[in-house]
């Protein structure tokens, strides 16, 4: 089983085909999750602390928006710990406010430096594209080092 | 600053969203339920929310893919159900991820049409490579003016 990290980080697509094929997928529900299940000073409504742009100080430089670092403290784990990665570009719900924006920019970046194998694709439009989609991203997971059950 | 005291420590949360023609979420609540063992599950518009101990969770879900594999699709969630940071009765309007999920919701049924191909393919030797789709030759102008010349349709 290999960690794979997915883009966009709250896909239900792209979690459900990469665990169905036998991996674990890494998105953004599980740095949530680790935030929320953590005692300490009341911070909604994710649990975001102050705490957490210094953290992102390993991902992002200092005079990057403490909103980008911030994010980055969530998502940069999960980058180092992915062992590849499954992108869907021009995904139209992946968009929000500039922080997002930018945010976004530095996890396809940081996945395409990190050197692990990636798999870049767009959404289906027809049933055609679904069957390639699927296709493609379950001989993807077949040929990772971990195996899985693909 | 309050001192925060968080609920369901240590537990998983997982969406389970139905896209089927022959199972509605509440019949699917009905026979989770039936093998939920000790595991919390909310019945939601577009299939259920599971909580509890990740082996609990995942045995269910095992057993829940199993309804109906190609229409069941699942993913993680950061929080509890009914948290009021994130629950809709407390915010008003959609909660917060739900438009994402109503957006990739309308793409399941290519999703599921995949996999009953890639499905039905498992039993072939060799695994066909998959589809690249047809690229239809655009209209030329000229002969749209044609059309419209000739008012042929």
């Amino acid at each position: 089983m290999a960690k794979v990290f997915i883009y966009p980080a709250t896909s239900l697509i792209l979690s459900d085909l990469v665990a169905r094929f036998g991996h674990k997928p890494l998105g953004a529900a599980l740095g949530i999750r680790e935030r929320i299940q953590t005692a300490g000073l009341e911070s909604p409504p994710l649990q975001i602390t102050p705490e957490e742009p210094k953290r992102g100080l390993k991902y992002a430089a200092v005079e990057v928006p403490s909103g980008v670092r911030g994010r980055m403290a969530i998502y940069g784990p999960l980058i180092e710990e992915a062992e590849a990665a499954v992108i869907v570009t021009e995904a139209d719900f992946a968009f929000g406010c500039m922080g997002c924006a930018r945010t976004d920019e530095l996890i396809l970046f940081t996945l395409r430096q990190s050197g692990i194998p990636i798999l870049e694709l767009k959404y289906p439009t027809n049933e055609e594209e679904g069957i390639a989609f699927v296709a493609t991203i379950k001989n993807f997971l077949k040929g990772l080092p971990n195996g899985g059950e693909a | 600053m309050a001192e925060y005291i968080p609920d369901y420590v240590g537990t998983v949360t997982k969406y389970v969203f139905v896209e089927s023609p022959s199972m509605t979420p509440g019949e699917l609540a009905l026979r989770a339920y039936e093998a939920s063992e000790g595991v919390l599950i909310k019945e939601t518009c577009f299939g259920l929310q599971v909580t509890g101990e990740p082996e609990s969770v995942d045995r269910l879900i095992e057993e829940i893919r199993s309804f109906d594999p190609n229409h069941i699709f699942i993913k993680d969630r950061g929080f509890p159900p009914g948290d009021p940071r994130r629950c809709r009765a407390n915010l008003g309007g959609a909660r917060p991820g739900y438009l994402g999920h109503e957006r990739e919701f309308r793409l399941l049924r290519y999703i599921t049409r995949g996999l009953e191909e890639i499905g039905r393919r498992e039993g072939d030797e060799t695994e066909p490579a998959p589809p690249v789709p047809e690229t239809k030759p655009k209209l030329n102008i000229k002969r749209l003016q044609e059309l419209i010349a000739t008012e042929e349709f």
